[in-house]
C-alpha cells in the first residue's frame, strides 16, 4: 500500500480509464499492421540484408575484409560493441534500479527500455563472436569441459570476464523483461478472437491467472530481479572497461574506466531510450502515458551523465599530466591534435558541450530538441568509443608501427546491418508485445484520487477474467491504488 | 574335316594328369563347405550358411574399414638413399652468385627438396653472412615461370633437334659468335666458353654488368682491386654502396663492422664519411653523411684530392666536412679507404691516386689479390650492340644476360638481335631478351648445377647439385660444351679443371672441397697482368673539370638490396621486403628531397612523368630525406616486363634513363619532372619515420660519450617507490616464471645492425611466413614476423618543450631532418617474461614455456587479436585472410598453392590458418632440434648450437642468441658486460621484461652537433 500525493502531477495525463490503458497498448497489438510499421519494418529488413552480407563477406574471406591492420587491431567491431552494451544499460537502469528507488514514473517506458536492452545485447553480442578471426571456435571461450587435456580458458583475461559479464546480462534482463510481460500477455490472450492469437498468446502467458499469490510471486520476483539487475548495472560495462583498463595501451591503461564507462553507458543507453520513445509515443499514440514530463527526467539524467563523462575526460587529461609518462601524455595530445583529432572533437562536442544545452528549460521541455539531442548524444558516444579504440591504438609505444584507420565497406555494412537488426526486433516487438507494462502502469494511475472509489462501468478490462473459483482475488497488484475496484 | 583349335585352361588339363581328371568338375574346392551337409559333429566344417554369414559380415567390414579419412601419399622408399632420412635436415656447401652478390651457402635440403640457405662460415669472403637476395633465392628454383624445356621461337622443341640446329647453324655462320653474360667468375665456365670458342673461333665472349665497374677495373690498371675496409680508421665513400649493393656487399658488411664493434674494452671505431645523392643503406650507418648532387661527385672527388695530395686544378666543391674527412684521411695513412660508386674513369683514377697517396694499397686496397665480381666491359658490350646492328654478327648467346630489360641501348639490341642468323638464349626463362632469341636452351637453377667460382684470386668455392633438376633443362656449361661437340659433361669437364689445383689425392681433394664448398687456389688465368690506367691523372682533372655543370633537376639511378638489378624481380619474398630506407615494397618510385616537393606541390604517392634521355616513364614521388637537393634518385631492378606473374609489371623500367658517355654507362644525368595528376599508394611498411625522441624505444650515444664513461651512454627508466628509485622490474605484480633448464633469450647489437634485411628473409623462409603484395602492404598487414624499424633523427627534440610548447614540439618531431641521421632496429618479439599478450587471451592460446618462450598456440587461437593490441612492440601478425587458399593471393603467394612451389616450405612449421594470430617463435624448431641432437648424446645443448634464423644470417653478427642460464653462452656473457653499459630493454619502463637486450648504438660523431649536418 502506498500514498500518493494529490499535489503531485499525474503520471498519466489524458483522464485515461484502467481500461483506457488496457485499449490504448492493445490497441496495435491486435489490429492489422499499419502502412508506416510496415515501411518501418522494410527499411530494418534492408539493412538487415545488408548486415547478413557483410557478415557472410566476413566469414567467408575473413576479417581482412575489414579495415583493421597489423597495429589496429581492434577498430568498428568493438567500438560497435561496446556503443551496443552501453546502450542497453538504460533499460535495465530504468527497470531495475529506478525500481529499487520506487521510481514509479519508469512504470510506463521500462518495457519497451528493457526490450531496447534485450535487442542492444543482442546486436552487441554479434561483435564479439564476429571479430574472432575463427568464430567457429568461439565456443573454447566457455569454460566447458573438454578433451583438450588440461587447456580451459584464461582467468586472467579481461575478454573472458565479458564472456561472464555479457551472457549474465543477457539472461538477467530476458528473464525480469519476460517475467514483466507475463501478465500483460494474459490480458492479449483475453482479449484475443483469433485462434492463432490466442494460442500464441496462451503460451506466452504461461497460464497466468492472476491470482493473488500469482501476483504477490510476481512482486516478489521483480524485487529479487531487480536486485540481481542492478548490481550489472555496474559491473557490466565495469568489465567491459576492463577490456581496456587492464591492458598495457597508454589511453587504455586507465583505472578511471570502470565508473567513466558506466556513466558514458547510462548516458547512452538514455539517449537512444529517448530516440525510440519518442518516435514510440507518436506512432502508437502514447502520448498520455510516455509524458513531457518523462522526456524532460529523462533528459536531466542525460545531462548528468553526459557530465560525469565530461569530467572523465578532463580527468584523463589531468592524469596523463600528472603521471608524467611521456607515452601516456602523448597518447592524449594525439587523440585531441593528431590525426584524429576529428573524432575527439565529435566526442567532446556531442557528449560534454550539447547535453549541457538541457539546462534551459525550453530545451528540456522540447520534443524536437531532446529528439536531436538524443540522436546527437548516441552518435557522441559512438566517437566516443572510437576514440578511445582507434586513437589509442593507431599510435602507441613504437612510432615504426603507427598507422591510420580507415574502415571498409564491410565494416560499414555490419554496423549499419545491426541498426537494421535492432529496428527489426524493436519493431516486431513494437507490433506484437504490449510496448508499455499495462499492469504497472495502471498502479500508478491517479484515477481513485481525482474520481473517487466509483464504478466506471466499462467493460473490457484485462482482468476480468478472473477465475470463478477465485471471487475474491485481487486482479491487480498488491501495490495498486487504495481505492481500487477489485469487480472492475 | 578340319579339327578345330583346343584351347586348355593350363598345363594341367593338357597333360590330364589323374589328379586333375579327379578335380576337373568339382568347380569348388573341398575346404569350401558349399554342400548343406549337417555334420555338426565336424566342427572344422562350417556349414553354408555360417560361410555366408562370414562372408557378409567380411563384406560389411571391408566397407566400413574403407569408409576410412583418405590416404595421403607417404611412401616409404623401397631403396632408400644414403643421407636422406625422412625429418632430418641434410645440408650441402653450395655458391649463390647471380651476376651481383657472391655469398658461400650451406644449403639445407629436406628429403631431397632445399628449402633453406644458410651463410657457410667455413667462407672467408662471406663468414657465415648471407644476403637477402642469396637466402631468397631458394624460392627461384621453384618458380614456375622458368621455361621447363627447350624452345624454338618460344614453343617447346625436342632438346636434341634444337641441339642438331644449332650446331649446323653455329658451323655454317660465318660472322662473329658472341657470347653475352653479365661477370662470370667461375673459372670452369670461362674454360667451357674457351672449349666452345677452340671450336667456333670466331667466338667473343662478352661480359657486361647490369651496375658496370669498369671505370674502377680501368682506373686499377685493370683489376678489380679488392677492399677491406676492416683495415681502415677512416673510410670516405663518395657515392659507392658498400654496405648495400656495391661488388660484395655481405663482405664488405662484416669488414665494415668488424672495426665498428664496441665494447667497454676496445673503445674505439671507424670513422665513416659518405658523401651520395640518395640516401643509401652505406649513407644511412655512416657517421657523417653529406648529400651531393650526382654532378657534384667528380667536384668533390677533386676537392679531396686537393686536399689529400694537392696539385689538382681548383675544385667549386667546398665544403667543410669534405675538409675533415681529408684531414682525417692524412692523420690515417695506410689506415684509410676512399671509394667511389661512380662509372666515371676520372673519378677512379683520382681516388685511385688518393688511395696510392695515402699508401692504403697493400693495406686496405688489396691488388694483388684482386676481386673477380666485376669484369664486364662497357665498351665492348657496346660494340658488340653495334656490330649486331651492322650485321656483322653471325650468332649470339646469352647466358643470364638480359640487356634488353638493364642496358640502355635496349633498342639497339633489340634490332641487333633481329639482324642476327642465329639468336639463342640460356636465361632461366623467356624473359624480354630471351623471349626474342630464335632458340632457348634454358639453364638449371644454381641449386641443381655443379659449378666452380673464384670471386676472388685465390679464394675458390663449388656448388653442387641438391636437387634433380625439376624441368627439363640443362646446365648452360653442358650446352656449349654440346655445341663445342665435347662429349664430356660439365661434372667431369669441372673436376678435370680441379685436378691443377687439388693435385695429390684427388679424390680425397675433392670431397673436401665440395664438402666445405670452398677452397684456396686459383684457376683463374694467371695472366691478368696489370694494364696501364686508360687515362693519367691530369687528363683525369681535366675531365672533372671541363664536365658540364648539372644543370635543372639531376637524376641517379641506384639499385635496392633486395630486387637488386632485377633478376630475381620473380621473387616475392625480395618484392616484399621493405627497403632498409624508405620502407617500401612492391614497386620503385622517385625519391625526391623535400623542398622539391613542396615547390611542386608534389605530395608523396603522386605520379609524375619523368622524362631524360628522351625517354619517359611514370612513378610516384617518395619524400626522401636525405636526398640531395636538386636531385631525384629512382631504383632500377623494377618494371619488369616478362619476369613471371610476381614481377612483371611491378614499377617501371628505370635502365632506359640511363646513358652512354663515352663508351661507358653512366647512371645519372638531368631529368624533367612533371605532375601527372595520377595517384600511386607507395607500399611502405612504416610511415612514420622518426621515433619521437622516445628515449626508451631506441637508444644511441656518441664514442666521445662512451670513451669518457661506457656507464653513462645509456638511459634506465627508474620508477619512484617508497624505498627511492628502483628499477623496473623490482616493483612487479607478477610471479616470476622459474626457469629450471633452459631460459633463452637474445642480445641485439645495434652498433652492428646495418639494417639490410637480410634476417627479414631468413625469418620469412624458415618459417613459411606469407607473402600479401602490394596492396595488403598499404593496408598494412605485412606479415613479417622479424622487422626492421627505421629512424630517421628530426631537429626537434624534447628539449624543445619550453621553447616551442609541447604540441608545436610534437608536431615537429614527427617531420626527419633534412638530412637525418639514420637508426636501425630489428623489431620482433620480445618473449617478455611478463607478457602482456599472454594474460589477455581469453583461450589460453599464447602461453609462457618452461624455458622463457612466448608461445603461440595456432591450433587453439580464435583469433581475438587482443594480444597483437596489447603488444607494446606491435610484432604480433594476424592472419587476415588464408593466403594459402585465397585466389586474392594466387599471383604473389602462389608458392603456397602449387605442389611445386610448396616444396619450398618449411615441414617443421605450420603454414598458418587463417584467422590466427602468429609471431616470432625465436625458431623454437630449431631449440627443439638441437635439444633432442644434445639428448641423443645425454648432453646438454652447447652454446651456439642453437642459432636462430635471423642470427644465423646476418653478414655482421648483430644478433647472438643464446641460452641465458648459462653463465658462458656468449648472450650471457654480453648481457652481463654490458649490463649498465650499453645493454637496455625496449620499453623497460613496463616492465614486462622482454627476453631480448639491446646494445646503444655508438656514432663516431664529433660531440658537437654542428658537424652531423
Amino acid at each position: 500500500m502506498q500514498h500518493v500525493s494529490p499535489v503531485r502531477e499525474p503520471l498519466v495525463t489524458g483522464g485515461k480509464t484502467y481500461h483506457d490503458i488496457t485499449q490504448d497498448v492493445c490497441r496495435q497489438v491486435e489490429a492489422k499492421p499499419n502502412i508506416r510499421w510496415m515501411a518501418a519494418l522494410s527499411v530494418a529488413l534492408f539493412f538487415l540484408g545488408i548486415f547478413f552480407y557483410s557478415v557472410y563477406r566476413t566469414l567467408w574471406y575473413g576479417i581482412g575484409e575489414w579495415g583493421l591492420n597489423k597495429t589496429v587491431g581492434w577498430a568498428w567491431d568493438i567500438t560497435n560493441f561496446v556503443w551496443w552494451v552501453g546502450i542497453g544499460h538504460a533499460g535495465t537502469l530504468i527497470s531495475a534500479v529506478l525500481l529499487l528507488f520506487r521510481q514509479k514514473w519508469r512504470s510506463s517506458i521500462n518495457r519497451a527500455a528493457e526490450a531496447m536492452t534485450i535487442f542492444a545485447v543482442i546486436c552487441a553480442a554479434m561483435f564479439p563472436v564476429l571479430h574472432m578471426g575463427r568464430p567457429w571456435l568461439a565456443y573454447w571461450v566457455f569454460p566447458f569441459q573438454n578433451t583438450f587435456g588440461s587447456l580451459w580458458v584464461n582467468f586472467n583475461s579481461p575478454l573472458l570476464w565479458d564472456v561472464f559479464a555479457i551472457s549474465t546480462y543477457f539472461s538477467v534482463s530476458l528473464v525480469f523483461w519476460y517475467i514483466g510481460l507475463i501478465p500483460d500477455f494474459a490480458t492479449i490472450r483475453d482479449r484475443a478472437k483469433g485462434p492463432i492469437a490466442k494460442r500464441a498468446y496462451a503460451l506466452l502467458s504461461f497460464g497466468w491467472k492472476g491470482s493473488a499469490k500469482a501476483w504477490s510471486r510476481y512482486e516478489t520476483v521483480s524485487l529479487i530481479l531487480a536486485g540481481v539487475a542492478t548490481p550489472l548495472v555496474l559491473s557490466v560495462h565495469t568489465i567491459v572497461s576492463m577490456d581496456f583498463a587492464t591492458s598495457v595501451v597508454p589511453g587504455w591503461h586507465t583505472t578511471i574506466f570502470p565508473p567513466y564507462f558506466v556513466a558514458g553507458a547510462i548516458f547512452s543507453g538514455f539517449a537512444m531510450v529517448l530516440t525510440l520513445m519518442l518516435i514510440t509515443r507518436v506512432v502508437f499514440k502514447l502520448e498520455d502515458y510516455i509524458t513531457i514530463e518523462h522526456i524532460a527526467l529523462m533528459n536531466k539524467i542525460m545531462m548528468i551523465t553526459g557530465s560525469i563523462v565530461g569530467v572523465a575526460y578532463i580527468t584523463e587529461f589531468f592524469i596523463a599530466w600528472y603521471s608524467q609518462v611521456e607515452f601516456e601524455q602523448y597518447a592524449f595530445i594525439n587523440r585531441a591534435t593528431g590525426p584524429y583529432w576529428w573524432a575527439y572533437a565529435s566526442m567532446m562536442t556531442c557528449n560534454v558541450i550539447t547535453p549541457q544545452l538541457v539546462w534551459f528549460r525550453r530545451i528540456r521541455y522540447s520534443i524536437p530538441a531532446t529528439f536531436i539531442l538524443s540522436i546527437i548524444v548516441n552518435i557522441g558516444m559512438w566517437f566516443e568509443r572510437f576514440v578511445i579504440i582507434v586513437t589509442s591504438l593507431h599510435r602507441d609505444y613504437l612510432p615504426s608501427s603507427w598507422v591510420m584507420f580507415s574502415p571498409t565497406w564491410v565494416d560499414i555494412g555490419i554496423y549499419v546491418g545491426t541498426l537494421g537488426l535492432f529496428f527489426t526486433l524493436f519493431l516486431l516487438f513494437a507490433k506484437f508485445f504490449p510496448v508499455v507494462n499495462m499492469a504497472e502502469v495502471k498502479t500508478i494511475l491517479k484515477y481513485g484520487v481525482d474520481n473517487g472509489p466509483t464504478y466506471t462501468g466499462h467493460h473490457g478490462h484485462g482482468h476480468q477474467v478472473t477465475p470463478a473459483h477465485q471471487p475474491v482475488a485481487p486482479a491487480i497488484p498488491a501495490s495498486a491504488p487504495v481505492n481500487y475496484n477489485k469487480h472492475d | 574335316m578340319q579339327e578345330s583349335p583346343k584351347y586348355w585352361k593350363g598345363i594341367e588339363e593338357l597333360e590330364n594328369s589323374p589328379e586333375f581328371a579327379k578335380n576337373a568338375f568339382s568347380e569348388f574346392a573341398d575346404f569350401l563347405p558349399v554342400s548343406e551337409k549337417n555334420s555338426s559333429t565336424d566342427a572344422t566344417v562350417s556349414p553354408r550358411r555360417d560361410f555366408l554369414k562370414l562372408m557378409g559380415f567380411s563384406l560389411a567390414a571391408a566397407t566400413l574399414a574403407s569408409c576410412e579419412a583418405p590416404i595421403h601419399k607417404a611412401i616409404p622408399y623401397l631403396n632408400k638413399p644414403e643421407e636422406v632420412d625422412p625429418g632430418i635436415a641434410n645440408f650441402y656447401a653450395s655458391t649463390y652468385f647471380n651476376g651481383a652478390d657472391y655469398n658461400s651457402v650451406l644449403v639445407k635440403t629436406r628429403d631431397g627438396r632445399p628449402i633453406k640457405l644458410e651463410g657457410n662460415p667455413e667462407s672467408p669472403i662471406t663468414r657465415g653472412g648471407l644476403s637477402a637476395r642469396a637466402q631468397a633465392s631458394v624460392l627461384s628454383l621453384y618458380d614456375s615461370a622458368r621455361l621447363q624445356h627447350f624452345a624454338i621461337k618460344g614453343q617447346q622443341a625436342d632438346k636434341d633437334r634444337v641441339d642438331q640446329e644449332i650446331r649446323s647453324k653455329l658451323a655454317a655462320t660465318g660472322g662473329k659468335i658472341a657470347i653475352v653474360s653479365p661477370t662470370i667468375i667461375s673459372p670452369s665456365t670461362k674454360r667451357a666458353i674457351a672449349e666452345f670458342a677452340s671450336r667456333y673461333p670466331t667466338t667473343e665472349h662478352v661480359m657486361y654488368d647490369a651496375q658496370s665497374q669498369s671505370a674502377l677495373i680501368q682506373a686499377n690498371g685493370g683489376v678489380l682491386p679488392s677492399f677491406d675496409f676492416s683495415k681502415a680508421n677512416v673510410i670516405v665513400s663518395i657515392g659507392a654502396d658498400f654496405l648495400g649493393t656495391w661488388i660484395s656487399p655481405v663482405e664488405h658488411a662484416h669488414q665494415y663492422i668488424t672495426n665498428r664493434k664496441v665494447s667497454s674494452e676496445k673503445r674505439t671505431m671507424s670513422r665513416h664519411f659518405q658523401f651520395e645523392p640518395n640516401l643509401s643503406l652505406t649513407g644511412s650507418n655512416a657517421d657523417v653523411r653529406v648529400p651531393l648532387k650526382p654532378s657534384e661527385m667528380g667536384q668533390a672527388t677533386l676537392a679531396l684530392y686537393n686536399e689529400v695530395v694537392g696539385g689538382g686544378s681548383a675544385s667549386t666543391y667546398n665544403n667543410a666536412q669534405l675538409k675533415k674527412a681529408a684531414s682525417e684521411l692524412k692523420a690515417n695513412r695506410g689506415r684509410s679507404l676512399v671509394v667511389a660508386g661512380s662509372n666515371d674513369v676520372a673519378i677512379q683514377t683520382l681516388v685511385a691516386a688518393i688511395n696510392q697517396s695515402l699508401g692504403n694499397v697493400g693495406a686496405a686496397i688489396d691488388t694483388a689479390n684482386p676481386s673477380l665480381l666485376r669484369q664486364g666491359d662497357d665498351a665492348r658490350m657496346i660494340r658488340l650492340v653495334n656490330e649486331m646492328n651492322a650485321g656483322s654478327v653471325g650468332a649470339v648467346i646469352f647466358y643470364h644476360a638480359n640487356p634488353i630489360y638493364d642496358h640502355p641501348l635496349a633498342a639497339k639490341v633489340k634490332t641487333g638481335i633481329a639482324k642476327v642468323p642465329l639468336s639463342i638464349s640460356l636465361n632461366d626463362r623467356l624473359d624480354e631478351t630471351g623471349s626474342l632469341c630464335y632458340y632457348a636452351a634454358p639453364d638449371h637453377h644454381y641449386l641443381e648445377s655443379w659449378n666452380d667460382y673464384e670471386p676472388k684470386r685465390g679464394s675458390l668455392s663449388l656448388a653442387q647439385p641438391t636437387i634433380s633438376p625439376l624441368f627439363a633443362t640443362r646446365q648452360a656449361q653442358d650446352s656449349l660444351l654440346t655445341w663445342a661437340g665435347n662429349s664430356q659433361s660439365y661434372y667431369n669437364f669441372l673436376r678435370a679443371n680441379w685436378r691443377s689445383i687439388l693435385g695429390g689425392n684427388f679424390q680425397q681433394g675433392w670431397d673436401k672441397a665440395v664438402h666445405d664448398g670452398v677452397a684456396a687456389g686459383t684457376l683463374s688465368p694467371a695472366s691478368v697482368a696489370p694494364v696501364a690506367a686508360s687515362i693519367d691523372i691530369n687528363q683525369a682533372i681535366s675531365s672533372i673539370s671541363r664536365a658540364p655543370k648539372g644543370a635543372g633537376v639531376e637524376f641517379s639511378l641506384y639499385e635496392k638490396v633486395g630486387i637488386g638489378n632485377g633478376f630475381e624481380a620473380n621473387n616475392p619474398w625480395l618484392q616484399e621486403l621493405p627497403d632498409p630506407i624508405s620502407k617500401a615494397t612492391w614497386g620503385n618510385y622517385v625519391a625526391v628531397p623535400r623542398d622539391m616537393a613542396v615547390a611542386n606541390e608534389w605530395e608523396q604517392g603522386d605520379v609524375v612523368k619523368i622524362t631524360a634521355n628522351g625517354i619517359s616513364i611514370e612513378l610516384p614521388v617518395l619524400i626522401q630525406p636525405g636526398q640531395a637537393k636538386g636531385a631525384v634518385s629512382i631504383a632500377v631492378g623494377y618494371g619488369r616486363e616478362l619476369a613471371g606473374k610476381v614481377g612483371s609489371k611491378v614499377g617501371a623500367n628505370a635502365y632506359p634513363l640511363a646513358t652512354v658517355r663515352g663508351n661507358s654507362l653512366q647512371y645519372n644525368g638531368t631529368v624533367t619532372l612533371e605532375k601527372t595528376g595520377a595517384k600511386s599508394p607507395i607500399a611502405q611498411t612504416q610511415t612514420h619515420h622518426t621515433v619521437m625522441d622516445r628515449k626508451p624505444v631506441v637508444q644511441e650515444a656518441t664514442l666521445a660519450e662512451y670513451i669518457k664513461n661506457p656507464k653513462e651512454v645509456t638511459e634506465y627508466d627508474k620508477i619512484a617507490t617508497p624505498d627511492g628509485l628502483e628499477k623496473p622490474n623490482k616493483v612487479s605484480l607478477w610471479q616470476d616464471y622459474e626457469y629450471k633448464n633452459h631460459h633463452w633469450g637474445m642480445v641485439i647489437d645495434l652498433n652492428s645492425c646495418i639494417g639490410c634485411g637480410a634476417c627479414v628473409i631468413g625469418c620469412q623462409v624458415e618459417n613459411n611466413i606469407a607473402v600479401v603484395g602490394k596492396q595488403e602492404v598499404i593496408n598494412r598487414r605485412e606479415m613479417h614476423w622479424l622487422r626492421i624499424d627505421r629512424y630517421y633523427s628530426s631537429d626537434t627534440t624534447k628539449e624543445d618543450f619550453a621553447e616551442k610548447g609541447k604540441l608545436d614540439t610534437y608536431a615537429a618531431m614527427e617531420d626527419p631532418s633534412e638530412n637525418p641521421s639514420v637508426i636501425f632496429e630489428p623489431m620482433l618479439c620480445q618473449h617478455c617474461n611478463h607478457a602482456p599478450c599472454e594474460t589477455v587471451c581469453p583461450v589460453l592460446a599464447t602461453t609462457h614455456s618452461s624455458e622463457g618462450l612466448n608461445q603461440m598456440t595456432y591450433n587453439r587461437c580464435v583469433g581475438t587479436r587482443y594480444c597483437a593490441n596489447n603488444c607494446p612492440y606491435k610484432v604480433r601478425r594476424f592472419n587476415w585472410f588464408s593466403y594459402y587458399t585465397n585466389e586474392k593471393f594466387e599471383a604473389v603467394n602462389g608458392h603456397m598453392f602449387t605442389d611445386l612451389g610448396r616444396m619450398v616450405l618449411n615441414p617443421d612449421v605450420t603454414v598458418r590458418a587463417r584467422g590466427v594470430m602468429e609471431k616470432c617463435s625465436f625458431c623454437v624448431q630449431r631449440i627443439q632440434l638441437a635439444k633432442l641432437e644434445a639428448k641423443k648424446e645425454r648432453r646438454r645443448p652447447v652454446d651456439g648450437e642453437v642459432v636462430t634464423a635471423c642470427a644465423q644470417s646476418c653478414p655482421t653478427q648483430a644478433i647472438i642468441f643464446g641460452d641465458l642460464r648459462d653463465p658462458n653462452s656468449r648472450v650471457s656473457q654480453v648481457t652481463r658486460r654490458e649490463d649498465g653499459e650499453r645493454g637496455f630493454h625496449v620499453l623497460d619502463a613496463i616492465n614486462v621484461q622482454p627476453n631480448i637486450t639491446y646494445l646503444t648504438k655508438i656514432r663516431n660523431v664529433e660531440p658537437n652537433k654542428e658537424l652531423t649536418v
